[in-house]
């Protein structure tokens, strides 16, 4: 049974709702919350770290659901910068559109974003899976650790900069890639991998007409030991 | 007869130039190394205490107390950092240090009351053990930055920049990147790993802002918050941290070190921190919170004098890497393995330097088993070893600065204060802002 309870901004504070999820929230009981009047406030419902859905019923600012462990965040309207920064587990879904950084950093769980992610979406990513439903914007991916993003609409420019292990798959036309970025062929599992993770956002998409982009791995080394006397 | 060979060198294109230059034109790549800038830069060197006479009165050098705790943070933590000394030790990762190390720095420090600070890498959980009070540096990196050791640190630590390479981020070469390091940063073993020099979540200093109050809320408003900047333009990014929110402003000024960056920036980027000290501090007073921010200043500190001088210029505390590697034996010709000394002259040779000269950090072949993740290497400095050097060190320190303080009358560190100087050369009155030695001259300074 579903024990919900609902916070509205326009009378309490980010501080009071946080404090709730941090500190009261364990062992009330209580498995969905509902957080009424959002008005783009910053900073709502991060360093979560509870089995409990949280749901955000209009349009947010930044920071929404950073760091996010074990919870599972839905943004009903849009966010502005960094929603989902330095996810851990759990899942953040966003069902407009999200500024700039989308899930940067992000070490594990899932993030989607139902519509365009502006640059640098996935920056920095280190482990976590990001389904966007529409485009993203320049530098996407940019130094990319590990990790999957998987991109619906178009990329912008320079995607995949300086990108590590983690892998990007575009359904539609990619601007430009950045250093060190390649686009590599799609096998079987790359589209059983898309698949399970549109399954996963509930996104509606056929996984064979992704493209892969992977690195070039060419910038791993600068041939350091050319100079021994550095 | 042969003719004699006349030597007369230039003073542009000198023996250093020259070797500079035929290794670019051999290499085709720029030079990396570690440690901090070697030219000489004015420093606290050019300052002398006007020790108590006649118009002022000493304490008793060995009986009167003098108090050194520091409170850092007071500002919006609400439990902010209490110190037995005002010496701190700086951000240095496990990566570029040896895990031995780490621990090393954290016994010293909590033995001396003091505390140390973790680095591009994360936090490991010998320092968190071995550290009573430390501060969890955010970088833009991120390698291993999670919430939870995020809520095991005692401070945080936004790291905008550093000294030695104030604009750029971070190295560590393949040699250094071992299975746990790699593991810790998500990252394949033995790549050269450059990390980013702006963070990937905010820009600008209203985004900071922005930034350290999601931080706060994380940590639920418990634990001060630091903001770390390389000594450039020291003023507005002072106020600028201040206005973001920042409990304590940590300055680092050019001779500060690192584990491994380009030479050009080391030597050629940001100010000495004798300059950068008094324009922070002129930025808190601007921003009227001076006493409610803490002011940390790093960057070349070695001595106890440079301590006090330091505080005497308006810091409330110091924070020191480079001095710190130098007492657990970095440098030294020897090192001690099973109670022996046992001579390190080849394994320098073998990087082509010699005790004393060292700065090969970035090779991760320290012949004195401090910055390497090499097994056989790393058992060359063990904890106990590192741990008591390091907290003789640091007594020293407290020491030297509690008696420069005493023969100043002060019965408290930080009452230590700018009067209390002069400077031996123009450059550094001009710097420090008191006056040259024997006049009442500051130099750049306008009568009000
Ligand atoms: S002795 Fe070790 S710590 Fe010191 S400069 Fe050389 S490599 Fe670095």
């Amino acid at each position: 049974m579903t024990h919900a309870m609902q916070f509205d901004l326009a009378k309490l504070s980010v501080r009071e709702i946080n404090q709730f999820l941090h500190h009261q929230l364990s062992g009330s009981g209580v498995d969905r919350i509902e957080i009424l009047h959002p008005d783009g406030n910053h900073s709502i419902a991060v360093g979560m770290d509870a089995d409990v859905a949280v749901d955000i019923l209009g349009h947010a600012g930044y920071f929404i659901a950073g760091m996010n462990k074990r919870a599972s965040v839905t943004v009903h309207g849009n966010v502005g910068w960094s929603v989902a920064e330095n996810i851990m587990s759990g899942l953040v879904r966003v069902k407009g559109h999200a500024s700039e950084s989308a899930a940067a950093s992000g070490h594990g769980g899932l993030v989607v974003i139902e519509g365009d992610a502006s640059s640098r979406c996935g920056i920095s990513m280190k482990g976590c899976d990001i389904v966007v439903g529409g485009s993203v914007g320049h530098f996407s991916a940019f130094m990319a650790q590990a990790g999957t993003l998987v991109v619906c609409g178009d990329a912008g420019p320079n995607l995949g900069d300086s990108l590590y292990e983690a892998t990007i798959y575009v359904r539609g036309k990619i601007h430009s890639l950045g250093a060190d970025a390649r686009e590599e062929e799609l096998q079987a599992a790359d589209i059983e991998r898309v698949s399970h993770l549109l399954a996963a956002a509930e996104i509606d998409c056929d996984a064979s007409q992704f493209k892969r982009i992977a690195s070039a791995r060419s910038l791993y080394h600068w041939n350091a030991d050319a100079h021994q006397e550095y | 007869m042969s003719r004699p060979i006349h030597r007369e060198e230039s003073a542009s294109i000198d023996r250093l130039a020259i070797r500079y230059i035929r290794e670019a034109a051999q290499h085709g790549l720029y030079e990396i190394r570690g440690m901090g800038a070697k030219r000489a830069v004015p420093s606290f060197d050019d300052l002398v205490f006007l020790t108590a006479s006649a118009s002022r009165y000493p304490l008793e050098g060995y009986r009167e107390k003098c108090e050194s705790k520091t409170v850092l943070g007071t500002r919006y933590a609400k439990k902010p950092i209490e110190l037995e000394i005002p010496i701190t030790i700086a951000g240095m990762s496990f990566g570029a240090l040896s895990a031995n190390v780490k621990e090393a720095l954290g016994r010293a420090a909590t033995a001396m009351g003091t505390s140390t600070t973790t680095g591009d890498g994360g936090m490991t959980s010998e320092e968190r053990q071995s550290s009573k009070t430390l501060v969890y540096q955010c970088l833009p990196s991120r390698y291993g930055f999670n919430p939870d050791d995020l809520r095991k640190a005692d401070a945080i630590e936004m790291v905008l920049g550093q000294g030695a390479k104030p604009g750029g981020g971070g190295m560590l070469l393949g040699q250094k990147v071992s299975p746990r390091v790699a593991k810790m940063r998500t990252l394949p073993e033995g790549i050269d790993q450059r990390s980013a020099c702006r963070h990937p979540d905010w820009t600008g200093p209203d985004d900071l802002k922005i930034k350290l109050e999601e931080l706060r809320e994380i940590t639920d408003w418990q634990v001060p918050i630091y903001v770390k900047m390389g000594a450039t333009r020291v003023r507005d990014d002072v106020k600028l941290a201040v206005k973001a929110g920042a409990d304590v402003v940590v300055i680092d000024g050019m001779q500060g070190g690192t584990a491994a960056t380009q030479q050009v920036f080391i030597e050629h980027t940001g100010i000495p921190t004798l300059a950068a000290l008094p324009l922070a501090v002129e930025a808190l007073d601007d921003m009227n919170v001076v006493g409610e921010v803490q002011l940390i200043i790093s960057g070349g500190i070695r001595t106890g004098a440079d301590v006090a001088k330091a505080l005497a210029l308006g810091a409330d505390a110091v924070a020191i890497g480079q001095g710190v590697l130098v007492a657990l034996g970095c440098n030294h010709d020897s090192y001690v393995q099973d109670g022996a000394n046992i001579d390190a002259t080849e394994d320098y040779a073998k990087l082509g330097t010699a005790p004393g000269y060292c700065h090969h950090c970035h090779t991760g072949q320290c012949p004195v088993g401090i910055t390497t993740q090499d097994s056989v290497l790393e058992r060359r400095l063990t904890p106990d070893v590192g741990a008591e050097r390091l907290k003789n060190y640091l007594q020293v320190l407290n020491m030297e600065l509690t008696t420069l303080a005493r023969a100043c009358g002060k019965s408290n560190v930080h009452h230590l204060e700018p009067e209390d100087l002069v400077a031996l050369t123009v450059e550094a009155a001009a710097m420090a802002k008191v006056p040259l030695a024997g006049t009442d001259w500051i130099p750049g300074r306008r009568d009000p």
